[in-house]
């Protein structure tokens, strides 16, 4: 091989754990023969209906259910929780198998992006139907215009429930969902003032999601009809109004341009890449636009290693590349001890990131789960070759461009037992960074 | 000089890692290796250990210390407010939120102080923004360094000086020498023997040549190595819950204060208390959890040798509007309560209720910077010098 094709195959590796959860070594095949910008383009696509990966893993079937209210009784409420917390495990389940599955791994890499962007919990949404139909509609619009997401997200029910939107009323509004659209959805923190916020709030009066009848519907009689003013914009605004207006912005462009490159390339707050992608964003707000400047940018290629693989990053990565599937719950477990459980991120700020991910506890449960896949899963790529090559037999099957001397020193140790090679493997340093 | 990129970024940026936490360099210890740590360095009894009860999500303090003489408390949020039968009387037309049984014990004992109107110039409303602010003790311009790791760092840089109970340690913590440490929430850490756990052990042997995260990784390792061969399986039985498990969290800090650990900051915490709707019920069950997790703990840690030496501080990221929106619940609002409580601690009223009615862009107005409460801690518990750690002189009050 040359050292060309070495190096065109660990940029390749390196865009497959960021755009994906890692490559397998045919992937990288294919890859490397395909080039490095048509495997960008042939990645940054909404979910194909032919995906044979996503065919074979389709989505539980749930229905909305009525939450019984304040009159409901002792047992219907009793019922209705344990209903949730089967139907919450058996979605949380889906959507990891579902992320080992696909074939292309974009749409759910980019979906979790937006979960954790749009940070909304089951634990109070209570429904796992409405969390499955936000799921949904990140998934579906996650590549396309950010206005429109963002307005899908304000009327999308869960969303509505989460920050408490279903009961904003004209004169006295409630700022939850206009602060956070604010803060941690459109503008990001500092580009908006206390007044905004309020005057945002009055926008959003009127917009009602009944879960009787399931359906989303904008109460005149509820609506502020009076003027607002809003980021220096005047006029008689409503949330589709306020929301043209916060995505159109400046900040708002730098503040989406910021946080697609701090997942998916490296964590940022001010950077001179962000300036340099802001105008391909700006045209048309289009995120597959900006995946692909994102991607193919040269500075994206720097910054190898430079992530910590979050918690389910890591375990559908190991999962794909192990060939086994997201099919019980000792996974939801693991995800749980490591502190990242889908569905269930800590506050609408979403997850933390990067060394935030790298405690002494976590570091046993990687040991833990390591062993578990070692055990499980298929190292014959390890298994089959002589002792002496199995290091980089695990390298190879991981996608990792090379261990440290370290980390040889580790494996070779240990070298004669193929399991404990592909556990040291998934545990090394090199693996654990994204 | 930023500790890591992270940290930086969690103080800078907001919203990004939120109130959670981040992890630190000193790694995390076992309870078993603090409680070891015990029987060689015991604390000596009447060293005062300060525990800090942070409630995330920005509580209420008008329906926890409730105004019910205010004829403006009733105005403001007439179905939020609690008459003068329901609420448990203190003093200066005021009363606990009907919950708090055990937090109206402690007061009458006089061994709960409540400061009011607390806050800081410049109210930030953001949770992620106020929440550093009150961590880094500073609201002018963003921190690196929490105020309690600035402590740490002018103390001899011991992480077992300031533990966290759960494997996220609070920015609170973060010094620039030093962090404090983490207290895994499940205690057990059995660690492989054998030709695998030595090829483990290698494989966390940080180079000092390889990228920081790189490093960061086999430190997270090797610390978890050093603990399990040095103190063999941990013990058995030692569980936090959940994330939001408080009483499950002081009964950790408990054990830890029993076997003498040398321990003289606790970080515990409990979320949830973002109330922009339905708040009255749902919020008063939260702070019952709570009552009952601190009081328990009280009449727990009074029965060994330590039981003067504990001040419990409870404090959230801001209070909430005086008026109540059409939601039955509050938005984001500025000044609130910090309740110290102990039997060392001079219990009462403190700082002057805020004006229900004199606001500034409709929320409260403060009368005691939070810093006031740090420095005298600081000074009345830890033996330190405030100005230091705080950067300033801010007026120390009577509760210790």
């Amino acid at each position: 091989m040359s050292s060309g094709s070495d190096a065109l195959r660990s940029d390749l590796a390196h865009l497959y754990r960021r755009a994906g959860f890692g490559a397998t070594p045919a992937e990288l095949d294919a890859a490397v023969s395909a080039g490095y910008a048509p495997t960008v383009a042939a990645l940054v696509r909404p979910p194909s209906a032919s995906d044979q990966g996503v065919l074979s893993t389709p989505p539980p079937q749930l229905t909305v259910a009525p939450a019984p209210g304040k009159n409901g009784t002792a047992a219907q409420r009793k019922a209705y929780q344990a209903r949730v917390t089967t139907e919450g495990r058996a979605l949380t389940l889906w959507w990891l198998d579902r992320m080992v599955m696909a074939t292309n791994p974009l749409p759910e890499k980019l979906t979790f992006f937006w979960h954790g962007h749009f940070a909304t919990a089951m634990s109070k949404v209570r429904s796992a139907a409405l969390m499955l139909r936000q799921n949904e509609l990140l998934r579906t619009g996650g590549l396309g215009a950010f206005d429109a997401l963002d307005l899908a997200i304000a009327r999308d029910p869960a969303m509505m429930i989460w920050l408490d939107e279903n009961q904003n009323i004209a004169g006295r509004p409630n700022e939850n969902f206009a602060r956070e659209n604010m803060e941690l959805f459109t503008l990001g923190y500092g580009n908006y003032t206390e007044d905004d916020v309020r005057e945002g709030a009055r926008c959003y009066t009127g917009w009602r999601y009944n879960q009787n009848s399931d359906v989303f519907v904008e109460v005149a009689q509820r609506h502020d009809n009076g003027v607002k003013t809003v980021l220096g914009h005047t006029g008689n605004f409503d949330g589709g109004d306020l929301i043209t207006i916060l995505t159109h912005s400046e900040a708002s462009h730098r503040w989406i341009t910021t946080r697609v490159w701090s997942r998916f390339a490296k964590t940022i707050t001010t950077d001179p890449v962000v300036a340099a992608l802001m105008p391909t964003y700006a045209q048309q707000l289009n995120i597959a636009a900006l995946l692909t400047a994102t991607f193919t940018s040269p500075p994206f290629l720097q910054t190898k290693g430079e992530l910590v693989k979050q918690p389910v990053e890591y375990v559908v990565g190991a999962l794909r590349a192990l060939k086994l599937r997201a099919d019980n719950q000792n996974y939801l477990g693991y995800l749980q001890a490591l502190g990242q459980v889908l569905f269930e991120p800590p506050n609408v700020g979403g997850w933390t990131f990067d060394d935030g991910w790298l405690t002494t506890a976590a570091s046993y449960t990687r040991m833990k789960f390591a062993r578990y896949l070692a055990a499980h899963g298929d190292i014959s790529a390890v298994a089959d070759e002589p002792v002496s090559a199995r290091a980089d037999a695990a390298a190879h099957l991981l996608s990792v461009d090379g261990w440290a001397a370290q980390t040889r020193v580790a494996l070779a140790q240990v070298a004669h037992d193929p399991v404990s090679v592909v556990t040291l493997a998934l545990c090394a340093p090199e693996y654990v960074v994204n | 000089m930023p500790r890591t990129m992270s940290r930086r970024q969690f103080l800078i940026s907001s919203g990004v890692v939120g109130g959670a936490a981040l992890a630190v360099g000193a790694g995390g210890i076992t309870l078993r290796e603090l409680l070891v740590a015990g029987k060689r360095t015991p604390l000596e009894v009447g060293t005062k250990i300060v525990v800090f009860v942070t409630m995330y999500g920005g509580n209420d303090g008008l329906s926890t210390v409730i105004p019910y003489t205010d004829k403006a408390y009733y105005a403001g949020r007439p179905d939020l407010a609690y008459e003068e039968s329901e609420v448990l009387p203190l003093a200066d037309g005021l009363g606990f939120n009907p919950s708090m049984t055990g937090f109206k014990k402690l007061y009458d004992a006089k061994q709960l102080a409540i400061v009011r109107g607390v806050g800081y110039p410049n109210p930030d409303r953001s949770h992620f923004r106020s929440m550093a602010i009150w961590q880094t003790a500073s609201p002018g311009t963003p921190q690196v360094t929490g105020w309690v790791g600035r402590w740490l760092d002018a103390n001899g840089a011991d992480p077992l000086l300031a533990v966290n109970v759960g494997p996220v340690l609070p920015p609170m913590l973060a010094g620039q020498h030093c962090a404090g440490a983490a207290v895994p929430s499940s205690g057990g850490v059995a660690m492989p023997t054998g030709t695998y756990g030595s090829g483990l052990r290698a494989l966390d042997t940080a180079s000092a040549s390889s990228a920081p995260l790189i490093q960061r990784v086999a430190q997270s390792g090797s610390d978890l190595f050093r603990v399990a061969t040095t103190f063999g399986p941990t013990l058995a039985g030692a569980k936090a819950g959940g994330a939001n498990d408080l009483a499950g969290q002081l009964d950790l800090v408990a054990r830890c204060i029993a076997a003498n650990a040398p321990t003289r900051v606790y970080s515990v915490q409990l979320g949830g208390f973002d109330f922009h709707a339905d708040e009255k019920d749902a919020q008063s069950t939260l702070l019952g959890q709570l009552d009952a997790a601190v009081s328990g703990f009280l009449t727990n840690v009074a029965a060994g040798p330590h039981g003067k030496d504990v001040v419990m501080v409870l404090y959230s990221e801001f209070g909430r509007r005086v008026a109540a929106n059409g939601s039955q619940g509050t938005d984001h609002g500025t000044a609130g309560n910090i309740f110290v409580a102990g039997a060392s601690v001079h219990g009462g009223m403190f700082g002057d209720q805020p004006s229900l009615t004199d606001l500034a862009m409709d929320d409260l107005k403060y009368n005691v910077d939070f810093r006031s409460v740090y420095a005298t801690v600081l000074e009345g518990a830890l033996g330190a010098d405030a100005s230091q750690v705080l950067g300033g002189n801010f007026p120390k009050l009577a509760f210790i």
